[in-house]
């Protein structure tokens, strides 16, 4: 299994929305403990640790590039 | 620069005893209350139409007519003059800061007459179909006729009108109210108006350039020439070119009108070496929110005043003309007794269901947009993020959701498949168009409408049979595509569009909505959906 990065929501502005409501009237400490747990929530539902190592570096991917000056 | 023309004011003649009174009234000469106008019109209904001021709209303002609403006009004499003046395009580009995030197409596919958008100022739109209704003798255009009281009876509506000369009364079976987002009219009849208004400022700056930027709607969030902020470009006719700013709710709207704010910030954007001139400007903020119900007793109200989104999604002139295309025919038939006032309900029901999808798409569209939390705005940058690599995060970026025509899946109008239908025609849908050669035109669309039209694949009637179709109570038109002497499928397009194969039958309203298919022609199952359709199920003379 690799991790999928094409489209597969069926419906992606209402997973948006959700995933937006779910953070409603948080504070930024709760939200981000809100994610953390929904990070592991969906880990736990995935199981593949190479899909996880995959989605973990596509994640970090950006973010370290941005960081170290290097666009 | 557009002269904005003076349209005549004239005495009403109530003012000197000739009073009469009147099947139907609409009030506000906009796009939405023109387009009602005309539709009544071209069904035979006089219609007065009652405005306050005697131009066009001052500024650009509504500016994306979509596809449908093109269409529309087609079929009320006006598509061509818009879609010739305007500007077409399809293709739209998401930037985050300089890098192209992603980018879509609105219509993908060819055989269309029309395009998926058109851009035009809406003065210029209103123009045109001032002009249509200026060429109908059913329409009586009052310019400089403010109506100041509205009083509601069980079986008429009375009016009271206050012009230059003076105040009359005038009373109407029906009155269509289309005076726009801050409608006297519901202010005056105290009626809720329900839903959020959004804490942000935007900038409209329309200038006028000559540039070779192509037609396309082009959208940045966080551009190096506008931090923090997103920015809008559209093109529009005569070299005129919209940009949108997003200010933020701390903006102060007096400050950032004035051009000399204005001209730095364009500047940042074009580059020193752009020529260009400001035409137009404003400071907006916006409101989603929509009337509880549309229909009001004798009082049916359409377009901003009956609902509000917000600007992003160019859903708000084309879902109005959407409610007038709609309205129109149900009106026509209860005057002329072909239905029941029940059928009106059904206005209701339909657009407000309309109006729902467009305010969650708006909606959703403004909170991507604008983030309203840390938290928000950082899913929104995630997103952006991932969208230059991945394309499951493409779609999940919102720069605006572009009109499309309700599908009116939920209509009691609509009679259930009994077969088996792929593609995109279920009842409800609006009927798509492709390249035909027939009687009508060189498009399947202007084959249909005004009345009711049963569409065949095949030549499924013989021509006793269709004749006695259109004696019906409710007449119906026979379009016949394939076979000798009926509609030619010249690309094959209609029949794959509609998964039509020999024998089928779809029956089509006169706003072009699919209401029932089959597979085969069952005279009883046709008058059946037709019944439905109008809602005279129990109606006598309908036999049924």
């Amino acid at each position: 299994m690799t991790l999928i990065t094409t489209p597969n929501l069926a419906a992606p502005d209402d997973f948006y929305e959700a995933l937006i409501d779910t953070h409603r009237e948080l504070d930024d400490a709760q939200s981000a403990l809100v994610n953390a747990k929904l990070v592991l929530l969906l880990a736990n539902h995935i199981g593949d640790l190479d899909v996880l190592r995959a989605a973990m570096a596509a994640a970090r991917e950006d973010v370290v590039a941005q960081s170290s000056g290097r666009l | 620069m557009f002269d904005h023309p003076r349209y005549e004011y004239r005495r009403a003649p109530e003012l000197d005893g000739k009073t009469q009174h009147r099947g139907v009234i609409v009030v506000g000469a906009g796009p939405v209350g023109l387009t009602a106008a005309i539709d009544l019109a071209h069904r035979g209904q006089p219609v007065l139409l009652l405005d306050d001021d005697d131009t066009v709209s001052v500024g650009s303002r509504a500016i994306c007519y979509s596809k449908r609403t093109l269409e529309i006009l087609d079929r009320l004499g006006c598509g061509e003059a818009i879609a010739s003046k305007g500007v077409s395009w399809r293709v739209g580009k998401v930037y985050q800061g300089e890098q192209l995030a992603y980018q879509f197409d609105l219509l993908p596919e060819a055989g269309h007459h029309r395009p998926a958008f058109v851009n035009l100022q809406q003065y210029h739109f209103e123009a045109c179909l001032v002009e249509r209704a200026r060429s109908l003798p059913q329409v009586e255009l009052r310019w400089r006729h403010k109506v100041t009281a509205v009083e509601r009876k069980a079986d008429r509506v009375t009016l009271t009108v206050a012009t230059e000369d003076g105040e009359y009364i005038v009373t109407c079976d029906w009155l269509v109210v289309c005076d726009g987002a801050r409608s006297p009219i519901r202010h005056m009849l105290g009626l809720d108006f329900e839903g959020r208004v959004f804490r942000d400022r935007f900038l409209i700056a329309d200038i006028r350039m000559s540039a070779d930027f192509p037609a396309e709607r082009r959208f940045w969030f966080d551009p190096p020439f506008h931090r923090n902020q997103s920015v809008l470009l559209h093109r529009q006719s005569d070299d005129v070119w919209r940009v949108d700013f997003q200010l933020g709710w701390d903006a102060d709207p007096e400050v950032e009108k004035q051009p000399e704010r204005i001209q730095p910030r364009l500047r940042a954007m074009l580059g020193d070496d752009a020529r260009f001139a400001l035409v137009w400007s404003s400071v907006y903020t916006f409101q989603c929110r929509r009337m509880q119900k549309f229909r009001h007793g004798r009082l049916v109200f359409a377009g901003d005043a009956a609902h509000l989104v917000s600007p992003f999604g160019a859903r708000g002139a084309n879902s109005g003309i959407q409610d007038a295309d709609n309205l129109a025919w149900k009106l026509d038939f209860v005057m002329r007794g072909l239905a029941p006032e029940s059928l009106l309900d059904t206005y209701d029901s339909e657009r407000v269901a309309a109006a729902d999808e467009n305010l969650r798409n708006s909606t959703r569209s403004t909170d991507f947009i604008t983030p309203k939390s840390a938290i928000s705005r950082t899913f929104r940058d995630a997103v952006l993020s991932l969208a230059r690599r991945h394309a499951f995060a493409r779609t999940l970026v919102n720069s605006g959701r572009l009109s499309v025509p309700a599908v009116l899946a939920d209509s009691p109008l609509n009679s259930p498949d009994e077969e088996r239908f792929d593609g995109r025609m279920v009842p409800g849908a609006v009927a798509a168009d492709a390249p035909v050669d027939g009687p009508c035109g060189g498009w399947l669309l202007e084959h249909l409408g005004r009345e009711f039209t049963l569409l065949t694949f095949g030549r499924v009637l013989d021509e006793a049979t269709a004749a006695s179709l259109a004696s019906l109570p409710i007449p119906l038109r026979v379009v016949q595509v394939g076979g000798t002497g009926g509609v030619r499928d010249v690309d094959g397009l209609a029949a794959s569009r509609y998964d039509g194969r020999d024998g089928t039958c779809y029956l089509v309203r006169p706003d072009q909505h699919v209401c029932a298919r089959w597979r085969t022609f069952d005279r009883a199952k046709v008058e059946a959906a037709l019944a439905r359709a109008t809602r005279n199920r129990n109606v006598p003379y309908f036999k049924m």
